[in-house]
């Protein structure tokens, strides 16, 4: 990689994530919409421009943000490379991107793109068209009808166009192939999944010497983890749920997974360590204080017969751990979606993870049949559920539960699903704060530090012992 | 001709080595102009001597290596490979896995054994002037194709001596060619799809590629000699239910009808015509049109690739004048100028060429006072005197074609190349595309 040290020092926090961002709601409206329709193009295009993300014609002004997307895509290849799974989720939502923006460039901007990419493309001129229409239109199956004084045909070494003229889809006159612009796409695109996953290939190799710089190995390490967007650590809500709510909350708020690490915990009085972290921190998030928190595992722990002795030598640290009142005092922020599908895959005997990912499909069909989902409803989920779209999948299960037909929101963490969910059951307003007193005096909360979305590369699994505070110095200007 | 008697191959490759083999000619192209250094060197050959010995990674230094190790093995059959990293004859003291297969022809195999299932004449290695035909429309309509649509220039067909032909595609920029793109141009080229569970081998759809036009256009001007005169395949019903088997059903009781009325192959491949092209009600998605008519004639005719040979760079390939084993014949190059009155029958045998070379030999010998030196004076000409002279003569025309592109392409490529580099000051010029996937 060259320059890493200005391309570090130059990174906002917004760049990097700003690029994740924009590849997740691809992948979320490639999901919900059928790819190259109006709609899809709409939404996408103003998907990206909320995002602020420079997609058109290169303008003087539009030279920094563009430099800074080529910065963050080198820098994501490095965080993305390190597995199938990352890889082909990165790869994917590239490639419709490309898709995308090549769907928008004007005409008359293609040629070039085609000759500043190395691509040996030319456009044919009319009288060369005319002279082999017959051919060209009974060759390619994409042209409908003789419509081709419309259309632009490209003329391209034939070797470059292999999975057209395989198949015969393609005329072929001495060496070269006459492509009209629509095979045009599946070519470029064919050309940029082969580079690119070599290209990831050839970066996972040299991963080893990268990840020894100091100042990239955290960034790195946590990327691809690494929620974008509202951490859910700022607890503005904190003290507004008492504890007697949270069975009737985890029925009608709670995401799958919470659903059913709440159930596990009330029915064995034990939740492992995964699931303890993994519901802990969703339950930090939804308001519960510290305090609050110790009285809630307290409680069920001793109907499983535990000591509470025990419980306070041994688990009472951890939860007061998690909540930054030990140790590193570091305020570890709940896992977005995409940290739970992707890591720390469940056992038997554990109960975290998400069900639409690590649910056998028999038993999620089950589980979803208890929580009285229309079959319709279960076979939409389960179509989802095969296509690996975990997310969307549990935003239907949203649809279905709260009786919406348009979930309204891209669901990327649990907390979020929680908020929307009570968004809707109380007719917009803020969660309700019940006029029971408390259990127990609420202690002042003492001021959060204000994080930005740059907070949200630090954000850690518990498992990991990384000291992130130079990091966070590091990207604060 | 003289009768061919494998016993004698011993005695009769030991002359033929000595004295017939075009070892000029053939390190003339093997060599290519020695444009690329120890290209001729890096090349794989494969010996197969008496009694099946077989021995690969066979190379040599040049042409008087190659001369005296062939004199000196005397084999039955040679083979070439591919162009390797390093000299195939040291491969193993070259680290595991650097020794690669960079380069090659693009070859093809056209087997007559692969059409047993539409020819009536013959079966497995026998061939005979009837079922010949079926090669002279496979060179045709695969030359026309590497030529017109790939624009290939240097393809060599070659006899292969018993029954079928091979083609040697030999184009710089093609013996470059990958594996994928390979077998991506035999996909292009095939048409016939399917073993012997499959009846009906070809599908058209309602648009057809100019390669399956161009393709059938020539099949046309030997359907009727071929297919219906010389095969009859509609003779009788015995092989006009080989046909039937092709259309739909519905058709069959009107066809039987009309097939007993007629008289020959002829007159019922008419009738055949016209009720295939009538647009049949009763049957749905069914084009309306010629199709069924050529899918018929593409099944019967048109030719029949092996994938494997061509896609593989690494893939041994008979040589051309090499000897058959079986046949005695030698692989000789075809003219394209004259491939109607190619007769494999007429081709050389090798017993036949010695004892013609033996003929002159012992006239000029009583000429000559010292046999030795006659030897080695006559040496390189003597094929001459020979039925091979004729075929080396075609050779040596695709190897004139070889040299004059080559010089043409030296003069092209002594103009500059380009090349751009991604720069960062240039940005602000650039499309807004991406083009960090060039890396």
């Amino acid at each position: 990689m060259q320059g890493t040290s200005s391309t570090a020092r130059t990174l906002h926090g917004r760049s990097l994530p700003l690029l994740v961002h924009v590849l997740k709601s691809v992948e979320n409206l490639g999901v919900s919409y059928v790819k190259g329709t109006e709609l899809y193009q709409s939404k996408l295009e103003a998907e990206i421009r909320r995002l602020k993300f420079s997609y058109r014609e290169s303008l003087e002004d539009e030279y920094e943000p563009r430099r800074k997307d080529h910065i963050s895509h080198f820098i994501l290849r490095l965080a993305y490379c390190q597995s199938e799974d990352l890889r082909r989720w990165f790869i994917q939502q590239e490639m419709d991107l490309l898709r995308f923006r090549f769907s928008i460039l004007p005409k008359d901007k293609i040629q070039s793109f085609l000759q500043d990419s190395h691509l040996h493309f030319e456009a044919i001129s009319e009288e060369e068209k005319n002279l082999r229409e017959q051919e060209i239109i009974a060759s390619s199956t994409s042209l409908g009808g003789p419509k081709l004084e419309l259309e632009y045909v490209y003329k391209i070494p034939f070797a470059d166009a292999l999975d057209l003229f395989r198949g015969r889809k393609v005329y072929l006159e001495n060496g070269f192939a006459y492509v009209p612009l629509k095979d045009i796409v599946a070519i470029i695109l064919n050309e940029f999944r082969a580079k690119l996953s070599k290209a990831l290939a050839l970066t996972a190799r040299s991963l080893p010497a990268v990840q020894s710089d100091e100042r990239l190995q955290p960034l790195l390490n946590h990327l691809s983890h690494s929620y974008i967007g509202q951490d859910y650590s700022i607890q503005g809500n904190a003290g507004k749920i008492s504890l007697d709510q949270i069975d009737s909350l985890s029925t009608k708020s709670f995401p799958p997974c919470m659903r059913q690490l709440h159930k596990a915990l009330r029915e064995n009085h034990h939740l492992r360590h995964g699931g303890r972290m993994q519901y802990g921190l969703f339950l930090k998030g939804i308001g519960l204080t510290l305090e609050q928190a110790l009285q809630f595992w307290k409680q069920e722990f001793i109907k499983g017969k535990m000591d509470p002795d025990k419980f306070d030598k041994g688990y009472s640290y951890n939860i007061r751990h998690s909540f930054g009142k030990e140790g590193k005092r570091t305020d570890y922020t709940p896992f977005s979606c995409l940290k739970i599908i992707l890591t720390n895959p469940p056992s038997q005997g554990d109960y975290h993870g998400c069900p639409f990912r690590h649910s056998d499909p028999e038993l999620l069909k089950q589980k979803l049949q208890s929580y009285k989902i229309t079959p319709g409803g279960i076979s939409q989920i389960l179509d989802l559920v095969k296509g690996t779209h975990y997310q969307v999948a549990c935003q239907k299960y949203f649809e279905m539960t709260h009786n919406v037909d348009d979930c309204g929101f891209s669901l990327n963490h649990p907390n979020q699903f929680f908020v929307e969910s009570q968004r809707v059951l109380n007719g917009g307003k803020d969660i309700k704060k019940e006029s029971i007193p408390p259990e127990t005096p609420q202690p002042k909360q003492s001021a959060q530090k204000t994080k930005n979305a740059s907070s949200a590369l630090a954000s850690l699994n518990s498992s990991l012992e990384m000291d992130m505070e130079g990091l966070e110095d590091y990207f604060s200007e | 001709m003289e009768p061919f008697d494998p016993a004698e191959l011993p005695e009769l490759l030991k002359l033929y080595y000595r004295r017939l083999f075009p070892y000029a000619q053939y390190y003339r192209w093997l060599n290519y102009g020695g444009v690329v250094k120890n290209y001729f060197q890096h090349r794989e050959f494969s010996f197969t001597l008496k009694d099946d010995i077989y021995i690969r990674y066979q190379s040599f230094n040049n042409q008087s290596d190659l001369e005296k190790e062939m004199q000196k093995m005397n084999p039955y059959k040679i083979d070439i490979g591919a162009v390797y990293s390093h000299r195939p004859n040291q491969h193993n003291t070259v680290k595991l896995g650097a020794f690669q297969a960079q380069e090659k022809e693009l070859v093809f195999d056209i087997d007559m054994t692969d059409y047993d299932d539409v020819r009536r004449c013959c079966s497995s290695a026998d061939i005979c002037s009837k079922c010949w035909t079926l090669m002279t429309m496979a060179i045709r309509i695969i030359d026309r194709a590497l030529k017109e649509d790939f624009g290939f220039k240097h393809r060599l067909w070659v006899y292969s001596g018993r029954r079928g032909v091979h083609c040697w595609v030999c184009d710089e920029s093609v013996r470059k060619l990958s594996s994928a793109v390979r077998s991506g141009i035999v996909e292009y080229l095939s048409l016939v799809k399917g073993g012997q569970d499959v009846k009906k081998k070809v599908h058209l759809s309602e648009n057809v590629h100019p390669f399956v036009r161009k393709s059938i256009s020539i099949i046309k001007k030997y359907f009727e000699g071929y297919a219906l005169v010389g095969q009859d395949i509609l003779e009788n019903k015995e092989s006009w239910d080989k046909i039937l088997a092709l259309v739909p059903e519905t058709m069959h009781n009107d066809l039987q009808q009309n097939f007993q009325k007629h008289h020959s192959s002829l007159q019922r491949w008419e009738y055949l015509k016209k009720a295939a092209s009538q647009c049949p009600s009763n049957i749905k998605n069914e084009k309306c049109g010629p199709w069924l008519e050529w899918e018929i004639m593409l099944q019967y005719c048109f030719p029949r690739l092996d994938i494997n040979v061509s896609k593989g760079i690494n893939h041994l390939l008979k040589s051309p004048f090499s000897v058959h084993p079986k046949t005695g014949r030698i692989s000789v190059p075809i003219d394209l100028q004259k491939v109607d009155q190619f007769d494999p029958f007429a081709v050389p045998t090798i017993s036949s060429i010695c004892h013609e070379l033996d003929a002159i030999f012992t006239s000029e010998a009583e000429k000559e006072e010292n046999q030795a030196e006659s030897d080695i004076k006559h040496r390189t000409r003597d094929y001459k005197k020979t039925s091979l002279a004729p075929y080396v003569k075609v050779f040596e025309q695709f190897l004139e074609n070889l040299d004059k592109s080559r010089k043409g392409e030296l003069l092209k490529k002594s103009g500059t190349m380009r090349e751009t580099k991604m720069n960062y000051t240039k940005m602000n010029s650039l499309p807004c595309l991406p083009a960090y996937w060039k890396y």
